[in-house]
């Protein structure tokens, strides 16, 4: 399907950046275009800089080498709620929910960045404070509607299974009606029913919302057929770039994730 | 079969996301208002509202405070005390120096300099947690207390350093026999725990508890860090000044700075704990738990009639208070509020067993 898709402009760009910690070099001269309405994938074995990568993307990490432009905005060292406030919305590798709040509280969360009356109108809560809550309510429920979580509503989620844990961290983030969503591997430890589901769950998102999606994943199958593009790392370092077909001959991709000479 | 909700079916979600949601809740919600504000003045002795209701109502804004803080935003304090003291000089200071200033919006103002001395000592949450951020806010308390303590200003140079709040009125009216007191506080305490039961089930209190419960993920959705922690500093002292002031204008009268010692920051800790973190239920329960404690321990010793000697009576009690706090850690560590929950679920089913 990659080929017959059209996509925007670049909307995220990062230009050869770097990170250490220490003497650790995690990434090093890292480029890459993300285009608008793209499922962009980011694989590479453990280890290879992936979540790093991200991490630079919605602002946790600070790269001491080079730059990340987003929507065109060349930015500077930022925080990560300025990165939420610009548009980026993120899973965690280690499902990263709240655990002391049910599922609704937690997506309503994903929602406060859009919340604009301040903290003595939500004191008094009659009038403006509670219509708000009850709009972001309303936009809430269409989200847990199209994650088909209706009946976990209320339920803490420190109580759910791990799959509809992780179902309800995507919720969080979509919440957030975001215009890129980074993903890191929303399918581990899932088994093959739940795989399918989140797989057309991502689907569903960029397919209605025109959510720019980026993706690490280490399920090939998945990766291989959802994906529009593919950029691989190994030790910190790119190497290789393109559609899918593409990447899946390169003998370096073959050679680093058969662990061939280096 | 009495607390069933069954029945009930939310078709709005402003009914869903009502205060109390159940109409069983409203229900005894409201009758524990009539009771408290028209049935307590006239069947209960002016004595056990002096001793028991009055400390009971002032140290649940205090827990309350700290409950906000503690136990909705994950940030452990032990200037508590410090806090009261703040509201509470601060409002003496008020009452002295502008006279004519109305006495609840003077307690407001003493309210607000309370939020802005927390927030100062709140400032070093973001960099510092769990046990290290209790010390630099035990750095607060023995900080106020010294300044207190030195300078003179704050007492209006009272050789003792102790201060006598001048008489309480509210728009005119005096308020000076213990029932108008008693009123007066808990106007001050619904008026309190409605705006913290808001502020925990709007976006605010949902900020807290993503800070509280993992404060990467919350700052990666877009919940500035050091803005909602200050915020929870500034909103909890501000409910510890309150308390503080009234402490002194509607409860005791005359305090000197060591009324609010370490002993009242840990004893409203104990209070939360023990009614339970992140609920504002749970602080009454705390507060009830802790003031009526003593008196339950005298009462089930007077049996021996005079046998144990009273400074054995005095540790005993405190014995017995650890104990109960270990036994809460362990055994439910979410407090009386959690007990009650459960005893509500109990209920929807009796009398069958599942």
């Amino acid at each position: 399907m990659a080929g017959r898709r059209q996509f925007g402009e670049v909307i995220l760009s990062v230009e050869n950046i770097g990170l250490s910690f220490g003497a650790v070099q995690a990434l090093s001269g890292v480029s890459l275009e993300v285009r608008k309405g793209q499922i962009f994938s980011i694989i590479g074995p453990n280890g290879a800089g992936k979540t790093s990568l991200l991490n630079c993307i919605n602002g946790v990490y600070h790269p001491q080498q080079g730059q990340i432009s987003f929507k065109g905005q060349m930015r500077a060292r930022m925080e990560p709620h300025q990165a939420a406030a610009q548009g980026i919305a993120r899973t965690f590798q280690n499902v990263a929910l709240f655990r002391g709040m049910s599922t609704l509280d937690n997506i309503m969360t994903g929602r406060n960045l859009k919340m604009r009356r301040g903290f003595l109108w939500k004191a008094l809560w009659w009038g403006p404070a509670e219509r708000e809550e009850l709009a972001h309510r309303a936009q809430v429920e269409r989200v847990i509607d199209f994650l088909e979580i209706e009946a976990i509503r209320k339920t803490p989620v420190g109580r759910l299974p791990y799959g509809l844990q992780k179902r309800v961290e995507l919720g969080r983030a979509l919440a957030a009606e975001p215009e890129m969503l980074l993903l890191d591997e929303p399918m581990a430890g899932m088994n093959l029913e739940e795989k399918q589901d989140m797989c057309r769950f991502i689907l569903d998102v960029n397919d209605e919302f025109g959510t720019t999606i980026c993706l690490i994943e280490h399920d090939m199958g998945v990766v291989m057929d959802l994906s529009d593009h593919v950029v691989v790392l190994d030790y910190g370092r790119k190497i290789a770039d393109g559609p899918p077909e593409q990447v899946r001959r390169d003998p370096r991709v073959i050679d680093a994730y058969l662990g061939a000479a280096h | 079969m009495i607390y069933r909700e069954s029945g009930q079916f939310k078709t709005s979600y402003a009914a869903d996301q009502a205060m109390f949601p159940i109409r069983q809740d409203r229900i005894f919600i409201a009758l524990l208002l009539v009771a408290a504000v028209a049935v307590v003045p006239v069947v209960v002795s002016e004595y056990a509202i002096r001793s028991i209701l009055m400390p009971f109502l002032i140290l649940s804004i205090a827990a309350i405070g700290l409950n906000l803080l503690l136990g909705y935003c994950g940030l452990i304090s032990l200037g508590t005390a410090a806090f009261m003291a703040v509201g509470a000089f601060s409002a003496y200071k008020l009452a002295t120096g502008i006279p004519d200033l109305p006495i609840v919006l003077n307690f407001i103002l003493a309210g607000l300099v309370t939020a802005v001395v927390g927030m100062a000592f709140g400032l070093p949450s973001l960099r510092i947690k769990g046990f290290y951020l209790a010390v630099t806010t035990l750095a607060a308390h023995f900080f106020v207390e010294w300044t207190i303590t030195k300078f003179g200003w704050f007492t209006n140079y009272s050789p003792s350093g102790v201060i006598s709040a001048p008489p309480l009125d509210v728009f005119g009216i005096a308020i000076d026999s213990t029932t108008e007191k008693y009123w007066f506080v808990l106007a001050w305490v619904l008026v309190l725990a409605v705006l913290a039961k808001n502020l925990v089930r709007s976006s605010v209190g949902r900020a807290w508890m993503a800070v509280r419960d993992m404060d990467v993920a919350a700052a990666v959705i877009g919940v500035p860090i050091l803005k909602t922690k200050l915020l929870a500093f500034a909103v909890s002292s501000f409910y510890c000044g309150i308390a503080g002031a009234l402490y002194v204008f509607a409860y005791i009268g005359t305090v000197e700075p060591q009324a609010f010692d370490l002993n009242r920051a840990f004893q409203v800790l104990f209070m939360v704990i023990i009614g339970g973190l992140g609920s504002i239920l749970g602080s009454f329960f705390g507060a009830a738990f802790i003031v009526t404690l003593p008196i339950f321990i005298t009462l089930a010793a007077a049996p021996f009639g005079g046998q144990i000697p009273a400074e054995v009576l005095s540790n005993l009690e405190l014995i017995i208070f650890g104990i109960l706090i270990v036994f809460f850690l362990i055994v439910e560590p979410l407090g009386l509020a959690r007990l009650w929950q459960i005893g509500k679920e109990k209920l929807r089913l009796w009398p069958f067993p599942h």
